[in-house]
This record gives structure tokens, C-alpha cells and sequence, in this order.
């Protein structure tokens, strides 16, 4: 069978190399080009140098793109909206990893991008990209969105309790997610200067960030289909880590549930799913999830701790940034519209000690 | 020949065990005690006390 040929759109960024990296050694793919404004000329492993010897590819111009079988796009937020027709005209099917397709929407998006989407006409088509909620829609999609790289933490984290049914949405979902600075992408600023950054635990948006709404999304579609009508107390923190996420979660029940009730509702949504994980020891280091032993792997680890009194249950989700919150999960997106086994190209199983 | 967890649930393989030895849950970790092997069973191990014996 011959390989399908793939080209990314934005391909000096950490997610465009994280795709290249992975894409290199999928069975199925061919890269046919990578392409990128400010880089167009040089040697991809000249951004990307941990793929040096592995790749010869030399980024083109965007405007040199020809056609290709699937496009990846890795641009900021708000370009390939833009852009979209133009680079549908490059692939039956686009993969866009920005934020600009994620939401079903235009009311949600004005509300949480604070202005008009582009191309609003498109959102009802695009599919979100997490295969563990949309794999069916993946299979005939011809416009994937990536998905928030803590919104996918959450999202996979808090799924199984929406599912359910169990949660009091009379109050509120408290989330807070700890975040790794390759997250804020690959350009510096003042805020990423290394003195500053480094050892920083820092409140970035404790309020209002982007990813609420994907919760909103796709929690509400789990809970009966509209958006989510719970307050969802979003906040988000930089720490001291290159690539992770760590997210803690607290949801109210409707009635008291004991620990094995919940280890039921994870078990029956997750131990299918290749790249979800349940960690909940009572011994042990890693008694819950660490996004330490996540870097560079696809794996997406859930764990939770119930309190009875407060019919309160605490859910810890942890995951790669990079991978399972952008290109691994990008990957695993393209493995399902393909009809491909989903963990092609991303059987790598993090390191430990790292 | 699968017991339960008496902690999460989880399936417990008793195959080739013998009653009384100390095996782990593979999801919680929790460390079991082999009560039955015919009819599978298994319970927490107790914990270890201290022996403050002569």
C-alpha cells in the first residue's frame, strides 16, 4: 500500500517539529513538504535539531506548497481561518492544530476569542479532534481542528464522570491546570526571558482563558448535547517544566458514590481507549499522574480521589503538551481518518527516569 | 480464575498462586492476600506491625 503524502503549514514551530518527528517514522506517511514563512530555505533541522541526520528536508516558502493528501496547519490562532479556502484547495482533508475550528459555535467563539470568526460558515463542519470523543466523525472529516492542550487534559480527565451523569451542575467545575512553558510556543518574549521564567510558578490567566470553552463544548455534548450550563472556574498556571500538564479538577455529585463506583465509570470509558490510563496506587511514588514520565509519549494519565462528605471528586489528569495535547494527538487524529490502527507512528512510551 | 479487588474492582489473576501468598492489584496497587484459590478470592494484606517482641 503506498504511503499517503502529508505536508505542514507552520512547520518552525514546536508543534510542527514535534509532528515532523513523529511523522518520520509513521509506516504510512510520506512527508511532501513543510513549510514555513521565516524559515523558508534553511534546513528543518535547523529549528528542529533533534532531527538532525534524520530529515535532509529544507523548509519551503507557504506560497510553494503544492498538493498533498493531508495538510497539516501549525499557524498562530486566528491565521488559517483566514487563509482556510486557500489551503483546502492544497487537500481533500486539513488538520488545523490552532485554536480557529475547535469551537461548533460562532456565539461561543465571539465570546471567548473576543471577535468574529473568519469563517464562521465552517465551524458546524470541522470535527475536534479527540478520538476519544469524535472517532466515528474523524472517519469521514475533511476539516479536523486540533484540540487545546488543557483542554484536552480536562476534557479526557472529566469525560467519564459528564457521561455518567453523576455531576451537580448546581455547582461549579473548578478546574486548574499547571502548564510547562513550551506551551506558550516557540517565540520569546519578555515573559519567557530566562531569569524571569525560570523556577516561576506563575497565575497566567486565572480567569477567562480560551480553553474553558472546548470544556463547555464537549463536556455539554457528553451531558445531553448542548453547551455546558455549569460555571466553569477555569485558571491556569506556569511551572517549572518544559513540556506537561498537570490538571486537578474538582466536580460535585448529585449523590455520595464510594471509590469503587467512580473506579467503575473510568474503567468502562477508558480500558479500551490505547493511550488513556488509569493511575490510582496505593503505594508507590506515582500514585497519581505525573506529567514527568509523559514527555515526548501520547499517553494521556487520569487518576482521582473521592470525598465522601463533600460528594466531591478530585480528578488528576496529566499529559505531554506537545503530544497528546497537540501533534501526538494530531497524529492520532490522521491515524483515524485513515482506518489506520491509532497508535501508528506514537508507540514511544516516555522515558523514566527523565 | 479471576478474583476481584477488594479495593478497586479490578480483575485479580489467582492462576498459579497458592492461598495465603501476597500478590498486587495490576490497576491500584494494593497488596493482596490469596484467599481462595477454587473460588477466587482475594482480601487486603494486613499490614505490616511492628514486633516489639524480647
Amino acid at each position: 500500500m503506498s504511503r499517503i503524502r502529508v505536508s505542514i503549514l507552520g512547520g518552525s514551530g514546536y508543534t510542527g517539529g514535534e509532528l515532523m518527528r513523529l511523522l518520520l517514522f509513521h509506516p504510512m506517511v510520506e512527508i511532501s513538504q513543510i513549510a514555513s514563512g521565516s524559515q523558508a530555505g534553511h534546513f528543518v533541522h535547523s529549528a528542529h535539531p533533534n532531527l538532525r541526520k534524520i530529515c535532509t528536508l529544507r523548509f519551503c516558502h507557504p506560497d510553494d506548497l503544492t498538493t498533498c493528501d493531508i495538510l497539516f496547519l501549525c499557524l498562530p490562532h486566528g491565521v488559517s481561518s483566514g487563509e482556510i479556502a486557500r489551503y483546502r484547495a492544497l487537500a481533500p482533508r486539513v488538520i488545523d492544530l490552532s485554536g480557529d475550528f475547535r469551537l461548533r459555535s460562532p456565539e461561543l467563539y465571539r465570546r471567548w476569542y473576543g471577535h468574529e470568526h473568519l469563517a464562521p460558515e465552517l465551524l458546524p463542519e470541522a470535527v475536534y479532534g479527540l478520538p476519544e470523543l469524535h472517532r466515528g466523525e474523524l472517519a469521514e472529516a475533511a476539516l479536523v481542528s486540533g484540540t487545546g492542550c488543557m483542554a484536552t487534559t480536562s476534557i479526557l480527565g472529566l469525560a467519564p464522570l459528564y457521561r455518567a451523569g453523576i455531576v451537580n451542575q448546581a455547582l461549579p467545575l473548578v478546574v486548574e491546570a499547571k502548564v510547562g512553558s513550551s506551551a506558550a510556543g516557540a517565540k520569546a518574549g519578555p515573559s519567557s526571558h530566562h531569569p524571569d521564567r525560570s523556577g516561576a510558578v506563575r497565575s497566567f490567566e486565572p480567569t477567562g482563558h480560551r480553553h474553558t470553552a472546548e470544556l463547555i463544548q464537549e463536556l455539554g455534548q457528553l451531558d445531553g448535547g448542548a453547551e455546558l450550563k455549569q460555571i466553569v472556574a477555569f485558571s491556569a498556571t506556569a511551572v517549572e517544566l518544559v513540556r506537561g500538564i498537570l490538571v486537578t479538577a474538582h466536580v460535585f455529585l448529585h449523590e455520595q458514590l464510594e471509590e469503587k463506583a467512580i473506579w467503575r465509570i473510568f474503567r468502562e470509558a477508558y480500558q479500551r481507549e490505547a493511550f488513556i490510563r488509569l493511575v490510582k496506587e496505593r503505594n508507590g511514588v506515582y500514585r497519581y499522574p505525573e506529567p514527568k514520565i509523559l514527555a515526548g509519549s501520547n499517553y494521556c494519565d487520569v487518576g482521582f480521589e473521592v470525598d465522601l462528605e463533600q460528594r466531591r471528586v478530585v480528578v488528576m489528569a496529566a499529559l505531554d503538551n506537545l503530544m497528546k495535547g497537540a501533534a501526538g494527538n494530531g497524529v492520532q487524529a490522521l491515524n483515524c481518518m485513515l482506518g489506520w490502527d491509532e497508535t501508528l507512528g506514537l508507540t514511544f512510551p516516555g522515558l523514566h527516569p527523565a | 480464575m479471576t478474583a476481584q479487588c477488594p479495593e478497586c474492582e479490578a480483575a485479580i489473576d489467582v492462576q498459579g498462586l497458592m492461598v495465603g501468598e501476597i500478590t498486587f492489584c495490576p490497576d491500584c496497587n494494593a497488596e493482596l492476600e490469596v484467599i481462595n484459590v477454587e473460588q477466587p478470592e482475594v482480601a487486603l494484606a494486613p499490614e505490616v506491625e511492628e514486633d516489639w517482641g524480647e
